[in-house]
């Protein structure tokens, strides 16, 4: 089968289940934040994919701004969760319930 | 020869991506998502996207990943142990990604994009950097007093006494 825009929209939505499926299940805070990595990812080749079948090159400026704001919300989330660690030595989502009821 | 490689191309992003859900060790799970980084800039090459496949390997598969292995090393993250599988949330999560994957094809396959015209776009560096700084040049300074304030955000929450 010829790979047209219809693949790669395919190819980035399972990608993006993927991802959304990982931050659901898992339980750990790194393993989450990975998986939030994977649904940004498959958004850009959703956007690379619009831009090269559309002939417009507005498609890759976006993907080049959610790279550099996902990396900018990579360095601040790793922080935060070290910061978390350093207080209460959890890395675990169960363990962190305290504004649980 | 170009589908061929785009499927091979999306079947380890797919199965590498399936890797860092399923791997109990963190750092398994950040080596497969490497895999999967890289396989997607083998993507944007077949897109023609030279510039952002580049960007995609320097910043994505470089820094971001050695950053997340960092903090893997430095959070001394073990193998977790097996927990007592939740088949609520294995459920739940289940019908939320099946109901919106299920949305997604169904609205593909009403609208059967195809896209229009010859296939004439090249993601050089020039072309995007000239529209980078004409088109998007407010974008741009924003992005980068985000990345200051973002730095300036990390140096604060790493300071040993958080007040």
């Amino acid at each position: 089968m010829h790979a047209g825009l219809e693949q790669y929209l395919a190819v980035s939505g399972l990608l993006f289940a993927l991802g959304l499926f990982g931050v659901i299940v898992r339980r750990n805070l790194l393993v989450i934040y990975m998986c939030l990595e994977l649904m940004l990812n498959a958004a850009n080749l959703a956007l690379a994919a619009f831009s090269r079948f559309n002939n417009n090159l507005d498609g890759q400026v976006f993907v080049f701004f959610i790279i550099t704001v996902a990396a900018a919300e990579v360095s601040v989330g790793l922080a935060l969760i070290v910061a978390v660690y350093r207080k209460r030595q959890v890395t675990h989502v169960e363990d962190l319930a305290t504004l649980k009821l | 020869m170009q589908d061929i490689l785009f499927y091979i191309f999306a079947a380890m992003a797919l199965g590498f991506g399936v890797l860092v859900l399923t791997s109990r060790n963190p750092v398994t799970s950040a080596m497969c998502l490497v895999l999967t980084l890289v396989c997607l800039a083998g993507l944007f090459v077949l897109l023609h996207a030279f510039f952002l496949a580049a960007i995609q390997v320097l910043v994505y598969g470089g820094a971001v990943m050695v950053l997340f292995l960092f903090v893997i090393m430095l959070l001394d993250l073990k193998a977790e142990e097996r927990r007592k599988i939740q088949t609520f949330g294995l459920i739940g999560g289940l019908i939320a990604v099946g109901a919106i994957v299920s949305i997604f094809f169904r609205s593909l396959a009403a609208s059967r994009p195809a896209g229009s015209g010859a296939l004439t776009l090249e993601g050089n560096p020039y072309p995007l950097g000239k529209l980078l700084f004409t088109g998007y040049l407010l974008p741009f300074e924003i992005v980068s007093v985000l990345l200051l304030v973002a730095m300036v955000g990390v140096v604060l929450l790493s300071k040993k006494d958080l007040k």
